[in-house]
């Protein structure tokens, strides 16, 4: 992957197939490392699942016996010196409080650091595709913090509009823009 | 946090256009968005995609959705047009030829045959 922010787009779809109903993006961003969080309240995997799941030949699709997503998110990680963990609680053991924790840290001066890109993108993307899900989005480094959560937006938006809609997803843009200090 | 006020005024502005649009999508736009599509560049085809079908107001008639791996990875990002029975699979899609997708076939109603999965597997 060329950017983080497209790892990221990558493992969040994890979780809505994983039919979650929140999904939680956090990144926090040190003077030398950055950690991201996506958080979901997903069925969960099986411990037996779990112990194989960033091998590139342990994969929940059908059209063939490979997936990349976690794999390539670890390898990201490991290339800088940091790390990748995944925790996950199954549906049928923990039916209040099941969902998986994919936590990656990376250090930003290493030379193989990939650069987090166009976040913006992958969350409108995320809202676009999956407008029923609840996202809560937020960045916190040392001179800002950038936050989005969408039960906020449909707070207001009401029942009958979809955050899907073209204008809502403008303005999703806007309001992460305005926050990132990228003005036209 | 951009004001609230701005997206109660998109409330009131589409909650007049809702009932009209309802099961009046004709046409559908699906891009592949697994991590084969996503890592080929699926999701700046994805977003040309939204943002041309909103600025030519056809967001009644055209939906824009994903999907994940149809199984074909290396011809990624991979776009499925539908109207009707018809299917159009395009292949190897860059924001370039999503505009000009919109604009030939979306609008103009002739498929572009050189980008389509018959043309590059021959």
């Amino acid at each position: 992957m060329k950017e983080l922010s497209l790892n990221i787009l990558d493992i969040a779809q994890n979780s809505i197939h994983a039919e979650a109903s929140f999904v939680q993006i956090l990144i926090d961003e040190e003077e030398e490392t950055l950690k991201l969080s996506i958080l979901d309240d997903g069925r969960g995997m099986s411990e037996s699942f779990l112990a194989t799941v960033t091998n590139p030949f342990s994969t929940t699709r059908t059209t063939r016996k490979v997936g990349m997503g976690l794999p390539l998110l670890k390898l990201a990680a490991e290339q800088t010196g940091g790390y990748m963990t995944i925790s996950s609680r199954e549906r049928a053991l923990y039916p209040d409080a099941h969902g998986t924790d994919v936590v990656a840290l990376f250090y930003k001066n290493h030379l193989d650091f990939t650069p987090l890109g166009d976040v913006i993108s992958t969350l409108v993307s995320l809202v676009q595709g999956s407008p029923e899900v609840d996202f809560y989005f937020c960045h916190t480094s040392p001179d800002r913090c950038v936050e989005l959560d969408t039960r906020e937006i449909k707070a207001v938006l009401g029942d009958d509009i979809p955050l899907s809609s073209p204008d809502v997803l403008v303005w999703i843009r806007a309001t992460l823009e305005e926050q990132y200090g990228i003005c036209d | 946090m951009k004001s609230l006020e701005e997206l109660k005024a998109i409330r009131e502005r589409m909650q007049s256009k809702v009932i009209l649009r309802e099961g009046t999508n004709e046409t559908r736009i699906v891009v592949g968005m697994a991590t084969c599509g996503i890592a080929a560049g699926a999701r700046p085809v994805l977003n040309t995609f939204v943002e041309e079908i909103a600025n030519r107001n056809l967001s009644g008639k055209v939906e824009v959705s994903q999907t994940g791996c149809i199984g074909m990875c290396r011809y990624e990002p991979i776009v499925e047009v539908f109207e009707g029975e018809e299917r159009v699979t395009y292949v190897y899609v860059n924001p370039e030829k999503a505009k000009e997708i919109v604009e030939k076939h979306i609008v103009g109603g002739k498929p572009i045959v050189e980008y389509t999965i018959g043309a590059v597997e021959k």
